[in-house]
């Protein structure tokens, strides 16, 4: 058959120039998007509460099983136990609950709205940022149900009310940092149960193998030594120090360098690689 | 004017192997629906989303609106709407929120994208169901409240991939109708579809496309025309009347006179001797009409009925692409595709 091209081309049209649109506007802009995107997801978590069951049993559940269960072997007593445990499960639930973002993110870059919002003349930052931004949310609901089921239970932390939500709000800055790890693997990964997979298999032994639960000089020297270095140790050391006594050490300061490094790393490879996916 | 809006060069896009599109050279003049047509699987949707900035070209080139695509990709962002079943709104939000999210995100303060959203759900029938979850919506309004979604800064350019796919004819003329608004308001419009009549409907030039590359592009006319002229079909009773030649025979001789081309018989059948044969001539005039009736009352020559037929965009497709265009939907077939002039003998 032949390519029947029926008419020739309409004669040398300079195609002139649309009216610029205005320019993007910079970093102003990315942050009104990303605060636009934001209020999608939290107008999501509010459609569909359901998937906040993991922010909200999962403190109440594992913070009576482990303080009950572990409690009078470790430290002798419940009561005891409570300075230390608290701030491990704080740190050990809601630096897990980033996964969900990651997860996500994933589903959510295989529905067709993600093509519009690539189809729009937004900063390329906006969806990610604006997802990890709604949910802190979920970190801010597992930190408070966390600090409250340690109160109810009897903890009573020496630092004070302004320690403690500082600790609850560093526990919160970091699992934001920790959740564009999540969103990098969600980008690069082909399945969300495919990212799931991959950050559990990262976080458990990360959480699990650190002092949130025992004291680390009871455990043999080579594991002794990853506890120490286990960044997960440092901020839970930093949320003990701060929730028990109210003095932030140096702890305090190695977190949050820690952190934004995560941030100043993973933030650009994670744009990247939804950019690539357009 | 002689601006396009779409100037695209060689496109190629390739995913492994296969050869999505190999090659597609579009010209859209600004302020005209441009129909791209061809069948599932043909690089239609490839060809879109290169040209919106979703997927970028392994080869050729495309300016939108004076724009590269590839180097001035947010220009291009900026000037243009997406439609189709990849680029939709978000399911877990109400119409509503969906329209207030993308006011915002194109800088809209929420007062303002408020007042859009109420404003586009108006203009698109969609004021009842604003508040409902779109789950619960049908799929004229999905399509509806997609393309409400890409209208809000009211781009120069929209493109729709697909926007009747699926939809019952009465909701397809409602889209239909939505489209030449949007034309007559100064927008340009890239759609593309499997559906022939579609593009014959809408369409001021349609290019048509098989296996990623363009086979044909023209007007509607253009490309009826390329397939072939109009034809003639004569329909006469094969009984012979007492003393006369048979009618088949005499109206072949006047037909043959009047166009100069020998007519192609096809026996209609029918119960034994009330058969009747169709005689069919390509016909270069229908002012021939007229001869072809006259000299058939001359030759006193009794027919049962005559029509004149254009090849529908069927034709023309089967007849480039060797195939008919796939998965056409029965219930979207529009009877009155070929124009048709019955004369009752």
């Amino acid at each position: 058959m032949t390519a029947a091209t029926l008419t020739t081309a309409p004669a040398a049209p300079s195609p002139t120039s649309a009216p610029v649109p205005p320019p993007a506007g910079g970093v102003a802009a990315a942050a009104r998007q990303s605060v636009a995107m934001a209020w999608r997801g939290l107008v999501k978590i509010r459609r569909t509460p359901e998937q906040l069951f993991d922010v909200t049993l999962q403190p109440i559940i594992f913070t009576l099983m482990f303080t009950y269960i572990f409690g009078g072997a470790i430290a002798g007593s419940v009561q005891d136990y409570l300075p230390t445990i608290i701030p491990g499960i704080l740190v050990q639930t809601v630096i897990t609950t980033s996964v969900v973002t990651g997860t996500q993110l994933r589903e959510d870059m295989d529905k067709g709205v993600f093509d519009r919002f690539r189809s729009l003349p937004i900063a390329r930052i906006a969806p990610l940022a604006g997802a990890l931004l709604a949910d802190s949310v979920r970190y801010l609901i597992a930190t408070t149900l966390t600090i409250v089921m340690g109160l109810i239970m009897g903890w009573r932390p020496g630092g004070g009310v302004l320690a403690v939500v500082g600790a609850g709000l560093l526990v919160m800055f970091v699992a934001w940092a920790v959740s564009w790890i999540w969103a990098f693997v969600g980008m690069i990964a082909r399945t969300a149960s495919s990212v799931q997979g991959i950050s559990m298999l990262i976080m458990f032994p990360l959480t699990f193998l650190s002092n949130a639960f025992v004291p680390a000089d009871t455990l043999p020297g080579w594991l002794r030594s990853f506890v120490q270095v286990n960044p997960v140790s440092h901020l839970v050391t930093a949320v003990r120090e701060l929730t028990g006594t109210g003095t932030a050490t140096s702890e305090v300061t190695w977190t949050l360098v820690g952190a934004a490094l995560v941030v100043v790393v993973l933030a650009p490879l994670a744009v990247r690689a939804y950019m690539r996916k357009a | 004017m002689t601006t396009n809006a779409i100037e695209a060069t060689g496109l190629v896009k390739v995913f492994g192997r296969n050869r999505a599109v190999d090659g597609v050279d579009l010209t859209v003049p600004t302020g005209s629906v441009y129909g791209v047509l061809g069948p599932n699987g043909a690089g239609k949707t490839t060809t879109i989303k290169m040209l919106a900035t979703l997927l970028r070209p392994d080869g050729g080139s495309a300016r939108v609106l004076g724009h590269d695509v590839v180097r001035e990709p947010q220009a291009v962002r900026a000037l243009i709407g997406v439609t189709g079943q990849y680029a939709s709104v978000d399911e877990d939000m109400s119409a509503t929120e969906n329209l207030v999210l993308f006011g915002r995100l194109l800088g809209l303060s929420t007062r303002a994208a408020r007042t859009k959203a109420v404003e586009l759900l108006e203009e698109f029938g969609l004021s009842d169901a604003a508040r409902r979850p779109l789950k619960q919506f049908s799929g004229g309004m999905r399509r509806r409240l997609d393309l409400a979604a890409s209208l809000i800064a009211r781009p120069p350019l929209i493109f729709l991939d697909e926007p009747t796919t699926g939809l019952d004819p009465r909701t397809r003329n409602q889209m239909w109708d939505t489209v030449r608004r949007l034309v007559a308001e100064g927008s340009t419009v890239l759609l593309t579809t499997q559906y022939l009549d579609e593009a014959d409907q809408l369409a001021d030039r349609i290019a048509v496309i098989d296996r990623g590359q363009v086979v044909a592009e023209g007007t509607a006319d253009d490309l009826k025309r390329s397939v072939g002229a109009q034809a003639l079909q004569v329909t006469v009773p094969t009984t012979t009347p007492p003393g006369g030649a048979p009618p088949a025979d005499a109206a072949a001789r006047a037909l043959a006179a009047v166009t100069g081309h020998d007519a192609a018989r096809t026996a209609l059948g029918g119960p034994d001797a009330d058969g009747s044969v169709r005689l069919t001539v390509p016909l270069e005039s229908p002012d021939h009409v007229a001869d072809v009736l006259l000299r058939l009352r001359e030759d006193r020559v009794d027919i049962l009925g005559l029509s004149l037929s254009r090849p529908s965009l069927d034709e023309v497709f089967l007849t480039l692409t060797g195939h008919t265009a796939e998965q056409q939907d029965p219930e979207a077939e529009n009877p009155n595709e070929t124009p048709k002039v019955q004369v009752p003998a």
